[in-house]
């Protein structure tokens, strides 16, 4: 996957995301606000129990989901993100080069390129590129927001610039309890599957691994989590695809569909001639 | 319990979170299921304000079952100290302790002495004086005027009827699993797996720790909730030992170092008293009285002189009584809430209001409103205009009118401060342990550091007082007031503040290691004597970093620990009375025969060369009065105390009383809350009808407010902020279910709370997680309001704290928030002057 980076290719680095230790602090939200200078998402109290950021978009790159259960009860919080997938549909139909795959193996917009098409959002399985909408305009968060209407895609770029200066992402440094744990992702499975095997030894709360199978849909997650029941219960797929997947054959089709309207074509012109 | 740890104290939670993956249980015991209980391996849900029940019935458990650690509480608590005979306990005087005096309304604790011993000696004499005053009890409480390090009477097979063991046992008998489920809420079966899982990691092999906050101390029987915890803790032996204790965990970053150097009006740095009225004129008497015979608080004159040398320099003299007689005197109540009701009677011109939201952070901030509306000036030092500097032109009375603009005399003067990133200093944190921060960047505009405030201030005042020769500006005149200033705005160098507070051997200027090289004769200075040597070998010891990974899990190399750099108070109670550790797996410090010295991971809490079989003589004096098998160095007996025998001004010992305002009577005596409490019924703060008195029923839900870990307290850190306002971005209130079904209530709606004092609005919220509650057979709501907002700010909404009423625990004059009753019926409240007509009609209702 990072063939092309010849010598210059890094280890790949991801996230994995152990929700059985999340405290809802949402340190994590903030500390990537504060670095990636992302802009303030309205004032709205959603009634969502402690929930008021709902999802990702352009101004949530990490959002703190809570769940609550009555029966028996528990209430959940886990800190959802970008997953830089292996199989990254929203880099496959990028058409500017904007989004690319970094030397890390993670998935990142490029601002000076990204014309605002929005192709990508669709491509997204989990919804997490998104067009910039500005809530508002006044009074600005910091003065370098006070931009007018952006219309760019923004997302997590796992602090690109930080795993540039040897430090590690904004969230996971922020994180009180080592739920966000940043590291290889070679190492991050082993620790993950370990963590899991404790877990389920102990029988904790129904824990499972979430994106951390190579196998699935998207080739496994460059951010992966550890839930405490099905991702569906937390907003998620519980069986993502990527959505390029289908598309050689998608054309393959189209182009033998393609060809089978021009033979016909022809075969009209033929027969008409005849 | 009385603690959201993950949601208020999440940096501090990791430690629990990690204890909890190496197989702790983890209970969580509050009236809401918080990020703390969904953490936790167990939560029990109880009513807010019945603590002392719950903890009540843990002690008798622990005595019932004889799960209690016999050797340690033997040895080294007060147990066997036989009680004066005129003792009698609240269960022989239906919630009154022996000593009540109706007339005065505080008691006289004669009979609360050892046998034998005479009453009111070191710290009892300082119990004398005002009647709202008792505030010595709440820090230090120095012990009584023992002789020598013994109770004059004891027995060691704890049978002894008016023995503390055998008072102890009757005073708890009724708390028994059905009182307790009755009162607090919870099921008998929860309680009894805490109390087994409790015992059970506790011992020799195993220690337990309490964790607390202000859902504990913000009780008109605060301090009594604590001293539950601590007979557990102690009939447990899980005090001065690793992996045991209580835990108070602080609310702001350094509120911990905010007593020790106090902002408090009744002592002076290292929680020496200020001197009273009654004390004036005679030097000698003020020591004697504060000085106690036995344990280290016998070296109080040390203590004092060093501090008076470090104030004022060559101008304190042993000729001029170290200028004691120019101190100012305390000579009334002078805390925060009494002067508030001071200011509404207009006997307070001036104010200075510093790190503080009174506006929205103090119980009944609307009479705090009303109070600052009647000053003639007030300055307000804060990083953003908060309510309590805006409320002349914002806030809930402007609206309704009980306030005018143009009628309000007050002259306010608004003065930008520093945050702590633009500014050098230490936070004390609450394991004592003081950390160094560093500025990080110059202060913007006109933004100045609390130091640099401060400095100026009385630098300047010198200046406009050096030609004066009236008496009352003597002591101004003496005081040092020299520190080392730098970069263009002049700002003092906060090391040297700190060289001060560490002290000096003044001859030589060498920096002291430890408090015990303070000096009576005034050649030593030092600006707290418990924070002594905290400039030791002149290095900045609390600067230091080093991470636990490179040394023990105790740390002693990372920042500095007050007193002495130790970690763990009272230390020497984890080995025996022997002095071995009680077991290989909990060692922590112990004798060591061949060196013929005290030793261990962390610096002894004890002298060093005391044998573990010392026996002082008759005549022995301060610590050496204490036996050599006493870890508790700092009480006069040099144990700990099961029962306290004076320094409380409620009782020795803590009894199940209802909050001031409570939907219910006490079931256990007919005195239904802390006869003792401070209440303050006036028009600014009327209180709502209680128990089964008639009217009750308008407020029959109990009320707790409490913090999210989205904003910071009053909010004015918090709600100003974009990142953090959007996280909550509206008051709202919790409430079941089965509450919203019974008043009408809509998930995302509207609701008003109301109480005598007012009315507010707030969201609906309907969750699972504050579920209805049985107490005394019947079903009753909680209602959870978290008290960030006001009228300023991102984000506004209701002040919670408009509804609570001055209620304060007698001790420490703490407010009661954690608990009152309040009604709540949906919609918003009624606008403008309808909001206080809304209120009164209410209140006429109740009638």
């Amino acid at each position: 996957m990072l063939d092309s980076y010849g010598p210059e290719a890094k280890e790949r680095m991801g996230f994995f995301t152990d929700t059985s230790v999340c405290i809802g602090c949402k340190a994590c939200e903030v500390a990537c606000k504060e670095w990636n200078l992302v802009p303030e998402d309205g004032l709205v109290w959603t009634g969502e129990s402690y929930d008021n950021t709902s999802e990702l978009g352009a101004n949530t790159w990490r959002h703190v989901a809570f769940i609550e259960q009555s029966d028996p009860l528990r209430w959940l919080m886990s800190s959802d993100v970008c997953k830089h997938c292996t199989h990254a549909g929203c880099l496959d139909v990028c058409p500017t080069g904007s989004l690319f795959r970094t030397e890390y193996g993670t998935v990142v917009v490029q601002q000076d390129i990204c014309n605002g098409c929005g192709y990508c959002v669709p491509a997204c399985p989990f919804g997490v590129l998104d067009k910039r909408h500005l809530p508002r305009q006044d009074p600005p968060a910091l003065p370098v927001l006070t931009k007018e209407e952006d219309g760019r895609v923004w997302k997590c770029t796992l602090c690109y610039d930080r795993l540039k200066g040897g430090h590690e992402p904004a969230c996971a440094k922020a994180c009180p309890t080592d739920s966000i744990q940043f590291g290889p992702l070679d190492e991050l499975r082993e620790r993950a599957d370990k963590r899991l095997e404790k877990l389920q030894a102990e029988n904790w709360n129904g824990a499972r691994l979430y994106g951390r199978d190579p196998g699935d849909g998207v080739g496994g997650f460059g951010a992966f989590f550890l839930l405490l029941d099905e991702p569906e219960v937390y907003g998620l797929p519980p069986d993502p695809v990527v959505t390029t997947r289908d598309l050689p054959s998608m054309y393959r089709s189209a182009a033998i569909a393609a060809g089978a309207v021009v033979a016909g074509v022809l075969a009209a012109f033929v027969g008409g001639s005849t | 319990m009385g603690s959201n740890m993950a949601e208020n104290h999440p940096v501090g939670f990791q430690w629990v979170m990690e204890a909890r993956e190496r197989g702790a249980r983890v209970f969580h015991i509050d009236p809401r299921f918080t990020r703390t209980s969904a953490m936790s391996t167990d939560w029990i849900g109880i009513r807010a304000g019945s603590d002392i029940a719950f903890l009540g019935g843990v002690v008798n458990y622990i005595l019932e079952n004889e799960r209690y650690f016999e050797e340690y509480v033997k040895h080294f608590t007060n147990a066997p100290a036989i009680i004066h005979e005129d003792f009698v306990d609240t269960e022989d005087l239906d919630g009154l302790f022996s000593g009540w005096d109706p007339e005065k309304g505080k008691y006289d604790p004669t009979s609360w002495q050892y046998a034998g011993m005479e009453a009111h000696g070191a710290a009892g004499q300082r119990e004398q004086g005002f009647e709202t005053r008792g505030e010595q009890s709440g820090h230090g409480g120095h012990g009584g005027g023992l002789q020598h390090g013994e109770p004059p009477e004891e027995d060691l097979e704890l049978k002894h009827p008016r023995c503390v063991f055998q008072l102890l046992k009757k005073h708890y008998a009724r708390y028994t699993p059905e009182l307790v489920a009755d009162t607090c809420g919870c099921s008998v079966d929860d309680f009894l797996e805490y109390c087994s899982a409790i015992c059970d990691n506790s011992g020799r092999e195993r220690t337990g720790a309490f964790v607390y906050s202000v859902g504990w101390t913000q009780h008109t029987v605060g301090v009594q909730y604590i001293r539950t915890a601590a007979i557990v803790q102690q009939l447990l032996g899980n005090m001065g030992r690793p992996g045991g204790g209580i835990m108070a965990l602080r609310g702001h970053a350094s509120i911990q170092g905010s007593t020790d150097i106090p902002t408090l009006f009744n002592i002076l740095p290292g929680y020496l008293p200020m001197p009273h009225t009654e004390t004036y004129g005679d030097f000698q008497n003020f020591i004697d009285a504060n000085t106690s015979p036995t344990g280290w608080w016998g070296h109080f004159d040390a203590y004092w002189v060093s501090l008076m040398k470090a104030y004022f320099g060559e101008n304190a003299t042993e000729g001029n009584d170290w200028l004691f007689h120019e101190l100012p005197r305390v000579d009334d109540d002078n805390s925060v809430y009494w002067t508030t009701l001071q200011m509404l009677d207009g006997n307070v011109k001036g104010y200075i209001i510093a790190g503080e939201n009174p506006a929205v952070g103090n119980s009944n901030s609307k009479a705090h409103r009303l109070a600052l509306a009647k000053l003639d000036w007030l300055v307000v030092r804060d990083v953003v205009e908060i309510e309590s500097a805006a409320f002349w032109y914002d806030s809930p009375e402007i609206e309704s009118g009980e306030l005018r603009t143009e009628e309000i005399p007050t002259e306010i003067f608004f003065l930008p401060a520093a945050t702590h990133t633009e500014k050098d200093g230490s936070f004390t944190n609450t394991q004592r342990l003081l950390q160094w921060h560093w500025q990080a960047t110059e202060p913007k505009s006109d933004c100045r550091s609390e130091l640099w405030f401060y400095f100026h201030l009385g630098r300047m005042i010198k200046q406009k007082l050096a030609g004066s020769e009236a008496p009352r500006d003597k002591l101004i005149k003496a005081l040092r007031w020299e520190y080392p200033t730098h970069s263009a705005i002049q700002e003092p160098d906060a090391e040297a503040v700190l060289q001060e507070v560490s002290g000096r051997e003044i001859e030589s200027g060498t920096f002291l290691d430890g408090y015990p090289k303070l000096k009576a004769d005034g050649s030593t200075l030092c600006g707290c004597w418990i924070y002594c040597g905290c400039f030791k070998d002149g290095v900045n010891q609390t600067a230091r970093k080093e991470p636990y990974w490179e040394q023990g899990y105790v740390a002693p190399e990372w920042a500095w620990a007050w007193p002495a750099n130790r970690r763990l108070l009272y230390n020497r109670a984890s080995a025996d009375p022997d002095g071995k550790p009680w077991s290989e797996r909990k060692k922590y410090v112990w004798w060591d025969e061949e060196q013929k010295k005290w030793t261990g991971l962390d610096v002894p809490d004890f002298e060093e060369d005391k044998e573990p079989g010392y026996v002082p003589p008759d005549d022995a004096k301060a610590e050496k009065a204490i036996a050599g098998d006493h870890p508790f160095i700092m009480q006069a007996d040099g144990r700990s105390w099961l029962f306290v025998p004076q320094g409380l001004e409620d009782g020795p010992l803590p009894t199940h009383y209802e909050p001031h305002e409570s939907p219910f009577d006490n079931s256990l005596y007919s005195q239904r809350a802390n006869p003792r409490r401070q209440q303050f019924e006036r028009p600014e703060n009327p209180y709502n009808p209680v128990g089964s008195e008639p009217g009750s029923e308008l407020y029959p839900y109990v009320a707790t407010t409490y913090r999210l870990t989205e904003h910071h307290t009053a909010g004015g850190m918090s709600r100003t902020v974009p990142y953090l306002s959007e996280l909550q971005p509206e008051m709202f209130c919790e409430v079941s279910p089965e509450l919203a079904k019974e008043a009408g209530l809509e998930h995302g709606g509207w609701a008003t709370i109301y109480s005598s004092r007012s009315a507010i609005e707030a969201r609906v919220l309907v969750t699972d997680r504050i579920p209805p509650i049985e107490v005394q057979g019947r079903k009753t709501h909680q209602i959870g309001l978290p008290y960030h907002w006001g009228s300023r700010g991102l984000t506004t909404g209701g002040a919670a704290n408009d509804l609570s009423s001055i209620a304060l625990d007698p001790n420490v004059h703490i407010q009661e928030v954690k608990a009152f009753s309040v009604g709540i019926r949906p919609g918003r409240r009624p606008r403008g002057a309808a909001l206080p007509r809304f209120v009164e009609e209410m209140r006429s209702r109740a009638r």
